[in-house]
């Protein structure tokens, strides 16, 4: 099982040596696509220009839930299956996850403010997503905290799965609740709402930032195996100097 | 197994009211902390019969989260951690134990205090009953949430801070389920014990998981 040849950090390192360029690559060129073709479609009829920060907003609020979730199976990875990468993966994804969530809550008050009259509403899928940005700080904070990477990998999982009720609640917060925000219009029983003209570059975006995501997560994935190493060394190193 | 849990909760209680223990300092903050909202907005007393409730609930929220580090952090300092580890007892139940332990010396004091402090602000009989019905109802899911953060941060010199981190967003429902139930006994625009109930269920739910992830907390984080 390729999940399981992986295991082994040497390994690793060499795939994603390959992969972190060519992922780069592509998430460069469907950006740039989906840019393109964002700024060439028409002006939507009710918000004008400003649906154009949809095409940043939403593939950003998607990736900060996707890199959440990889964090809670990393987690389970890490208590349940114990394999030996899955701490490294839920490490490195937090960092780029809490970045996402802020670029989202950010476009949005960026859109808000020319369309609902403010840059911020305390509307439930607001601030469910305020809630998962504090998660994922009190998650990087608890990474830090705990000096043996093993054990702060261990406390971070479960804190992570945890956390992980906000996922469901970010998601469902525009069924369950009358919120500001609209509903979902892209994932939604009965095909998307969105016209395809708005929709296509929004997928391609989507498809970048999630090229992009993958770009990072290996190579953020591959640092800390170095940086890891580079510790055990220096223990080591430490470690010889005092039997000397 | 009871005999040995009944020690545990005995054993934290005498701790918790001895010298050096702790055990009421959380009343004195919750109202050092509603002392202060009448300097920060003005003692107008409509005004804070109004926002009364929400005061009330957020100084309960920042005061059981006082001294939650030390549930645990204390035992591992002096090695009393080992020793429960190694118990024939369910590590589920003897933190389940010390989290009523903590919420007896904590949140049941909060609550006592609770319609005392809203009159110095002003609220309603009615509101006064409801913010005291729901802080019963309701600590006690701040204690056991708050268990986890603070199986978390066992390990740590200084986890005070770090543990209202940890612990502060998950505590949103609870505090959204509290301040509603208690708005809606005071205007009657929405029945009372929707959100009650909500606000309970979410205690059980804390009771449960909150005692089951801490006691798997210690245990990866010590091995």
């Amino acid at each position: 099982m390729a999940l399981l040849d992986l295991a082994n950090p040497h390994r690793f390192l060499a795939f994603a040596r390959a992969l972190v360029p060519a992922l780069a690559l592509i998430a460069a060129v469907l950006l740039v696509l989906g840019l393109v073709l964002g700024f060439r479609a028409p002006p939507d009829y009710q918000q004008g220009e400003t649906v154009r920060i949809m095409f940043i907003h939403v593939p950003a609020a998607w990736i900060a839930l996707g890199a959440y979730t990889l964090m809670a199976i990393s987690a389970l990875g890490t208590l349940v299956w114990r394999h030996p990468l899955a701490d490294v993966s839920a490490k490195a994804a937090a960092p780029i996850g809490a970045a996402f969530s802020l670029i989202c809550l950010l476009t949005g008050a960026l859109w808000g403010r020319p369309t609902w009259g403010t840059y911020w509403v305390w509307d439930a899928r607001l601030t469910s997503v305020l809630v998962l940005f504090l998660v994922y700080l009190g998650i990087l904070a608890l990474w830090r905290a705990i000096e043996d990477p093993g054990q702060a990998a261990r406390a971070v999982a479960i804190l992570t799965l945890v956390g992980f009720v906000n996922v469901p609640i970010v998601k469902f917060s525009v069924d369950w609740w009358n919120t500001l925000h609209q509903p979902a219009s892209v994932f939604r029983i009965g095909g998307p709402t969105i016209h395809p003209v708005l929709l296509t570059p929004l997928l391609v975006t989507a498809a970048g930032f999630a090229a992009l995501f993958l770009a990072l997560h290996l190579g953020a994935m591959r640092n800390e195996i170095l940086r890891r190493r580079v510790r055990a060394l220096r223990m080591l190193a430490a470690a010889g100097a005092e039997a000397r | 197994m009871i005999a040995a849990l009944r020690a545990i909760l005995a054993r934290d209680l005498t701790l918790a009211f001895r010298v050096g223990g702790g055990g009421g300092i959380g009343v004195v903050f919750f109202l050092a902390v509603v002392t202060i909202v009448p300097f920060a907005v003005g003692p107008e007393l409509p005004l804070l019969a109004r926002i009364g409730p929400a005061v009330l609930w957020i100084g309960a929220l920042l005061a059981s989260l006082l001294g939650l580090d030390r549930i645990f952090a204390a035992d591992h300092e002096d090695g009393n951690l080992d020793l429960l580890l190694m118990a024939p007892v369910p590590l589920e139940l003897i933190a389940a134990m010390k989290g009523a332990a903590h919420w007896i010396t904590t949140g049941l004091p909060l609550v006592v205090a609770a319609p005392l402090l809203g009159l110095l602000l002003g609220l309603e009989p009615k509101a006064l009953a409801a913010v005291t019905a729901t802080l019963l109802v309701g600590t006690p899911a701040l204690t056991f949430l708050g268990l986890i953060g603070a199986a978390l941060a066992v390990a740590l010199p200084r986890g005070g801070l770090l543990v209202a981190v940890l612990v502060l967003p998950l505590t949103i429902p609870i505090l959204i389920f509290g301040v509603a139930a208690t708005t809606a006994a005071v205007t009657g625009l929405v029945p009372f014990g929707t959100p009650f109930r909500l606000l309970a269920a979410l205690s059980l739910v804390g009771l449960v998981l909150g005692p089951v992830a801490a006691a798997a907390a210690i245990r990866v984080i010590r091995d």
